[in-house]
């Protein structure tokens, strides 16, 4: 060891300090143990804190064969102070759904980085794979011939292609859940693994799934296809565990607010006030919900899970479109299909991905987000290509511009007509 | 009766991995058996991630989709009830997302030895362990406590459940990127620390999300957050001319600026002419994807860059809908390694948000019922001129009602 070459890190060195678990720590004592690759990532941190500038060089491909994604190249712009930094690029690897994973497979995953690699991990990559940072370019093969040989592991997509679906815990522990999430996050990864490897789109497509409307994988906020479970039966009501709660014998929202006094629960307050769509009443003795107006929201069910869950005839809400702001600015999904079930094979799913992907390869400009054509050709358009009828679960609230695009066959007659006739009638 | 159906899968690569498992690494297989003049020998393609399912633990395996309720019966420790009856403690820890492979030896000695080999993690970076029997619950949970780094922090710090701050999500930041306004972790780190009391408690109106992104680009989508820390820059591009040439095509540089602002431009220097762009700096927006497209036009400046804080957002649809985030603070220098004047108007919004919403009431909703005169008042912080969109859409944003509250910004007119 002692051929480690230790930075002066007084700056990093501060963020060792206080409760939260510290990063800098932790790769401290991994550097302490033997990895140059920490103590210089901790000094060029350093470099960085001084001059409040990066100190990564922009980019450089690599990949492995035959893959157009799952690697990032990265380098430093101060190889010299640091070179075993020099080279440090990005591996994604396809995480196992909903992120389980046994000690061995993580151990031998240990292994394997330290062997060929800093050691470095991020669990996970926003996107959900597992990220593995700091490795040079002669080792990304090798990674990839240990990776699918020894581990039956593969990578995950970066580029213009499918990213990596992720999901909810869903059924695995949730009891909300309307979908087995992580069979559909598994089913969609297997059945695309040429477009997540191949980059072939004009940019980025990402899947997410949660279980239910609260979302638990932001799927709204950051997939072009939010795959969101729902109901549409009834709301199942069990009424002593209602009363129980009343009581005070059950903790409203399963102990979320124990650490204050909120005074007792008041379920008029709580529950039947705050529902969005009003359709809930309490009569002292008998929860009522009138299922047709609910719209879904999760909120009473959370409250009083004991009493409350969704029903039983599941599926899921479809929405489209979401993206950070570059270019033209952030965009959540947008609600297109209000029911889809989802029964393996996932034929539906998989036939409305089909027309999406034919339409958005034709039509998409270079770096253009589905949700970003939806927004230039209109949400009309885009329902034409996925073959669905406009409904009105799709808008907010009808336009309030009367700037209609009519079509010529929509109007009786058509629009070529005889400017003779129009001006025997009326004088120029 | 467990709902687990995996018996489609079966024939998959990577159902069933517990044999290769219990091979160790072997460090010169790929040495021995690669062939880079032929690298299509022996290559394995496509094959997706290992199946799911045989990483679940028993108990969850057992009772899939038989779910009948959760409780937390602390901060951080969650009880799962099943119809069979069987139960399964969860206990939820937070993580820096990066880690090494030394605190990684370290969660599965832990999982080993209290959870049966098997660690999960969210979607917010924390790591759950499982465990069936409250005893070894009791004992995991004193271990943690004391689990600590050199320098006294919590490795593996127990919460993020009900009404807390989980995890801060971010990305990669001064550690790994190239594009960064900003650090990620140290910035994430200090803030997490300063808020840390509201990690391992249940005691805020309602869950409240804050998510970090060092450029506009935002690998963490932080834009429906409810308290969002953005790196941003202000200063417009360099444009190397004798450079951009060579590695960038200058019109996919030009097409880059979502603002029309890039010019092709060509230039003399000593004698030779150079195909380059110019910028017209007036209309750059400083979001730096004409930098993403092209090595050759930097924009990364200490006097220039830092942090910008959104707030209000919210993604699940509980009560009200998925609202954006908005621009509450335009710009912050980075004073790094803390952040002082980050972490200060955090914790202040966290504040005054806990000492004012209404149970169950996102920050969001609480700024919208209360008027966002009346928050920017509450939260003490200055309104500028740059919270007022005047990008797309802009008009969206804009007051068209009589309706508003007198506060501190018309008291003096
Ligand atoms: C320029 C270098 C960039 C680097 C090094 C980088 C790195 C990353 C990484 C490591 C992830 C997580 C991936 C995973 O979980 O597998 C990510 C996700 C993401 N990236 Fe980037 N990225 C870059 C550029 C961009 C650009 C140009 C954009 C948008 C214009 C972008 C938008 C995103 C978004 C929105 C996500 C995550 C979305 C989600 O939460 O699922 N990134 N990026
Ligand atoms: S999204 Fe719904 S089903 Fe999934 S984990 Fe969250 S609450 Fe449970
Ligand atoms: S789910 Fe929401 S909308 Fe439906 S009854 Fe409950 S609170 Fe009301
Ligand atoms: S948000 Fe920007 S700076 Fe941060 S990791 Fe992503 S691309 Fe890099
Ligand atoms: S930073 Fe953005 S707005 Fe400014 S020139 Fe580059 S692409 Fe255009």
């Amino acid at each position: 060891m002692a051929d480690l070459k230790k930075h002066d890190t007084p700056m990093v060195d501060e963020l060792k300090k206080g409760p939260w678990s510290s990063f800098a720590d932790d790769l401290q004592t991994r550097g302490d143990s033997g990895s140059q690759a920490c103590l210089d990532l901790l000094g060029q941190l350093e470099l960085s804190y001084k001059d409040k500038e990066t100190h990564w060089k922009h980019g450089g491909i690599v990949g492995v064969f035959g893959y157009g994604g799952g690697v990032i190249g990265r380098y430093s712009d101060q190889p010299d102070k640091f070179p075993a930094i020099a080279a440090f690029h990005t591996l994604r690897i396809n995480q196992p759904a909903s992120k389980f994973y046994s000690t061995k497979f993580l151990r031998k995953l240990c292994d394997m980085w330290d062997h060929r690699g800093s050691g470095v991990f991020n669990f996970h990559g926003s996107t959900g794979d597992t990220v593995m940072i700091g490795t040079t370019t002669e080792q990304l093969e090798p990674i990839f011939f240990d990776l699918t040989h020894q581990f039956d592991m593969d990578l995950g997509g970066s580029g213009s292609n499918l990213r990596t679906p992720s999901c909810c815990i869903g059924r695995a522990r949730c009891e909300f859940s309307c979908l087995d999430t992580q069979a559909i996050c598994y089913d969609l990864t297997m059945t695309y693994q040429d477009e997540l490897h191949r980059p072939a789109f004009p940019y980025k497509y990402k899947f997410k799934i949660s279980g239910c409307p609260n979302d638990c994988v932001a799927a709204i906020a950051r997939s072009c296809c939010a795959i969101i479970g729902t109901w549409r039966d009834e709301i199942r009501i069990d009424q002593k565990a209602v009363q129980a709660y009343v009581n005070g014998e059950l903790k409203p929202n399963a102990g979320a607010f124990s650490d204050r006094d909120w005074g007792p629960f008041d379920i008029q307050k709580e529950v039947i006030d705050l529902c969005p769509s009003k359709c809930m009443y309490w009569d002292g003795k008998e929860l009522k919900i009138d299922n047709r107006e609910c719209t879904r929201c999760m909120h009473c069910i959370n409250v009083m899970p004991e009493a409350l869950r969704p029903g039983l005839d599941v599926g899921a809400t479809i929405l489209s479109g979401a993206k950070a702001p570059i270019l033209e600015g952030a965009q959540m999904s947008t609600l297109i299909i209000p029911f889809m079930r989802m029964e393996y094979p996932y034929d539906e799913i998989k036939e409305l991905t089909d027309l999406i992907w034919d339409w958005w390869m034709e039509e998409g400009r270079n770096r253009e987000r589905l949700g970003e054509l939806i927004q230039r050709k209109g949400l009309p358009t885009y329902l034409r290509i996925i073959k669905r009828k406009p409904i009105p679960q799709m808008v907010k609230e009808p336009r309030s511009n009367p700037y209609v695009f009519w079509k010529e066959e929509e109007v009786p007659g058509g629009w070529t007509r005889s400017l003779e006739e129009f001006r025997k009638k009326h004088l120029a | 009766m467990s709902l687990l159906d995996i018996s489609m899968y079966k024939d998959d690569p990577g159902f069933d991995v517990s044999e290769l498992m219990e091979k160790p690494y072997d460090p010169e297989f790929a040495d021995k058996n690669y062939n880079p003049d032929k690298p299509m020998e022996n290559r394995i393609t496509d094959i997706g991630p290992p199946h799911y399912a045989q990483f679940f633990p028993e108990v969850i395996k057992k009772n899939y989709g038989e779910w009948k309720s959760h409780e937390f019966i602390q901060p951080g420790v969650i009880k799962y009830t099943s119809e069979s009856g069987d139960v399964c403690y969860v206990v939820r820890c937070g993580l820096p997302r990066i880690l090494t492979t030394n605190l990684m030896r370290e969660i599965c000695d832990i999982a080993d030895k209290y959870s049966g080999g098997i660690a999960r993690w969210t979607t917010r970076n924390n790591v759950e362990f499982h465990v069936t029997d409250e005893g070894t619950l009791r004992e995991l949970i004193d271990f943690l406590k004391n689990f600590k780094h050199p320098g006294g922090s919590y490795k593996l710090p127990i919460g993020g459940t009900g009404a807390c701050i989980s995890n801060i999500v971010h990305t990669q930041g001064w550690i790994h990127c190239h594009t960064p306004a900003t650090d990620a972790s140290g910035l994430v780190k200090s803030t997490a620390d300063e808020i840390f009391e509201y990690f391992g408690s249940h005691k805020l109106p309602a869950k409240l999300r804050i998510s970090m992104a060092c450029c506009l680009n935002m690998c963490g989508a932080v834009h429906c957050s409810d308290i969002a820390m953005l790196g941003v820059h202000r200063k417009p591009p360099f444009v190397e001319d004798e450079r951009i040439g060579k590695v960038c095509e200058i019109p996919l540089v030009v097409a880059a600026c979502p603002l029309g602002a890039i010019k092709p431009a060509t230039v003399e220097i000593n004698g030779q002419k150079y195909k380059t762009v110019r910028m017209n700096w007036d209309r750059c927006m400083f979001c730096g994807n004409c930098y993403t497209m092209c090595q050759a036009v930097p924009l990364a400046d200490a006097e220039g860059d830092g942090v910008a804080i959104l707030v209000g957002g919210k993604i699940s649809n509980r009560i009200t809908t998925p609202k954006f985030s908005k621009l509450i603070v335009p710009y912050i220098p980075n004073e790094p390694p803390r952040w002082p004047s980050v972490t200060k108007v955090v914790k202040r919004i966290v504040e005054a948000y806990a000492k004012d919403a209404h149970k169950y009431e996102r920050l969001g909703d609480w700024a919208a019922r209360i008027g966002w005169e009346r928050f920017y008042e509450k939260c003490d912080i200055p309104f500028s001129e740059k919270s007022i969109d005047d990008y797309r859409l802009a008009y969206d944003t804009y007051h068209t009602t009589t309706q508003f509250k007198w506060s501190t910004h018309t008291d003096n007119l």
